[in-house]
């Protein structure tokens, strides 16, 4: 069951979910992404965890709880490289790897306080762009929303 | 390029620009053309702007098209609250296009996507204004004989003009130099000169005038805006820097044209009006030509 070092650091659950390979320093807003603090679920989380990848990645388990695609697309913003293990009696049987997908709808608002999007009732939509680095170009004003400016919705 | 919207340049492929510049060409010997009889062109101006709008409509006139609109908001069902949504899906029933303006950036794509009918950006704030870059690419493929090989200067504030970047852009698809002069507050962004740079174009860029004027082709001059400047003080004294004279002009070549969109506060001097270097003018004249030439490329009246 248990399997190496970093497992020990965050105790096994039963069912429901591990996000791996989180970067430490957007750990917390993974947590706020998915909603986690409202959640009543057991959640336990790791972070500052030596990573070879990474250098420190954060780890995240929920109890009981599955994901959908659109809320994994969510954490792709701010955790591209993350893992999601699911787990069913204390088993792996599941990996997904999280997709940084090419076009995203909603989930981050437009930096530019200037765009239509934060004008009107309109709908956020950007183009990805993946070089190590998310960053999101507005599909309606053009300017590029960037990891540090990324405000989820 | 049938029916599809134009909302920024990087909508177009160097192609279609091609196929833009060469149709103007056309009405620019024939510019009185029947062709829009019985159509109607919406122009929506949610912000003024007199120049371009009368551009348009002296576009459609010449095609025998009617224009209906509003020149600015204040005469609009925009002051009562509409959504931008709802002046939209409303105005495309009555007109075979929709030309707009609108200082919110985006406005135009999305207005592109709750419209029935195309949908022409006249000018998104400090997003896009196509047709803009489209009769600048005209000016100079008129006045040089072509678009490759050139020495572009363009000249003021190089860091907020969207005039000057989507030109950038459109002209990186050829093979020019750049010279970019501008304060040291106003330089060219960082982001258009990796693309220059991803591209293997040239450019080089000071903050003054020194030993560049006489190899360029073509002069591109801006407005440098006192709101642009953190310390008023450093705008009055830079300010004086960036104002093209007509005794600057003596050594440069025979074939070299001064630009700018219009309108001009005094950074080109009124003494250059008369050389025939000078081709501000002439310049807004071709948006007409342009703007014939996309209108009825969208409205498939010529191929
Ligand atoms: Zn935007």
């Amino acid at each position: 069951m248990i399997k190496d070092q970093k497992t020990l650091k965050v105790s096994a659950i039963k069912s429901g979910t591990v996000i791996d390979h989180i970067p430490a320093n957007n750990l917390f807003k993974v947590i706020t992404i998915l909603g986690l603090d409202n959640i009543k679920k057991p959640i336990t989380f790791g972070t500052n965890l030596e990573s070879g990848k990474l250098g420190y990645k954060g780890i995240i388990k929920i109890s009981d709880k599955f994901f959908v695609n659109e809320e994994i697309n969510r954490i792709a913003m701010a955790a591209p490289q993350a893992q999601l293990n699911i787990i069913k009696d204390y088993k792996v049987v599941e990996k997904k790897v999280v997709q940084v997908p090419e076009m995203i709808e909603g989930i981050v608002r437009c930096v530019n306080p200037k765009c239509i999007t934060n004008a009107e009732e309109v709908k956020q939509k950007f183009i990805v762009t993946n070089d190590g680095e998310v960053s999101l170009k507005c599909h309606y004003c053009e300017k590029i929303t960037d990891q540090e400016h990324m405000a989820f919705i | 390029m049938h029916n599809k919207s134009l909302i920024s340049i990087n909508d177009y492929s160097k192609d279609e620009c091609l196929k833009v510049l060469d149709l103007a060409e056309k009405f620019e010997k024939d510019p009185v053309q029947n062709l829009l009889s019985g159509r109607v062109i919406s122009t929506l101006f949610f912000e003024p702007s007199t120049r371009t709008r009368l551009s348009f409509e002296s576009a459609v006139s010449r095609m025998g098209g009617q224009v209906i609109g509003f020149t600015d908001s204040t005469s609009s069902s925009v002051t009562k609250g509409e959504s931008l949504k709802d002046t939209i899906c409303t105005v495309a029933n009555y007109s075979d296009l929709i030309v707009m303006r609108h200082p919110v950036e985006g406005s135009a794509r999305y207005a592109s996507e709750v419209s029935n009918v195309p949908v022409v950006n006249a000018g998104d704030g400090a997003n896009q204004h196509p047709t803009q870059t489209l009769l600048d690419l005209y000016s100079i493929r008129k006045t040089q004989g072509r678009l490759d090989d050139l020495n572009v200067v363009m000249v003021g504030d190089l860091k907020y003009g969207r005039t000057i970047h989507s030109l950038l852009m459109a002209l990186s698809e050829f093979n020019v130099n750049f010279f970019f002069i501008s304060p040291e507050e106003l330089k060219m962004p960082n982001e258009y000169k990796l693309h220059l740079k991803n591209k293997g174009i040239d450019f080089h860029e000071q903050t003054d005038f020194t030993g560049i004027l006489d190899d360029a082709d073509i002069i591109y001059m801006t407005r440098v805006q006192k709101e642009r400047f953190s310390d008023p003080i450093e705008y009055e004294k830079t300010k004086n820097a960036y104002v093209l004279r007509n005794n600057m002009l003596e050594n440069t070549k025979e074939t070299m044209k001064v630009l700018h969109p219009l309108p001009r506060v005094t950074e080109v001097s009124t003494d250059i009006d008369v050389s025939k270097k000078a081709y501000y003018f002439t310049q807004a004249l071709n948006g007409v030509y342009t703007r014939q030439a996309i209108i009825s490329l969208i409205l498939g009246l010529k191929q």
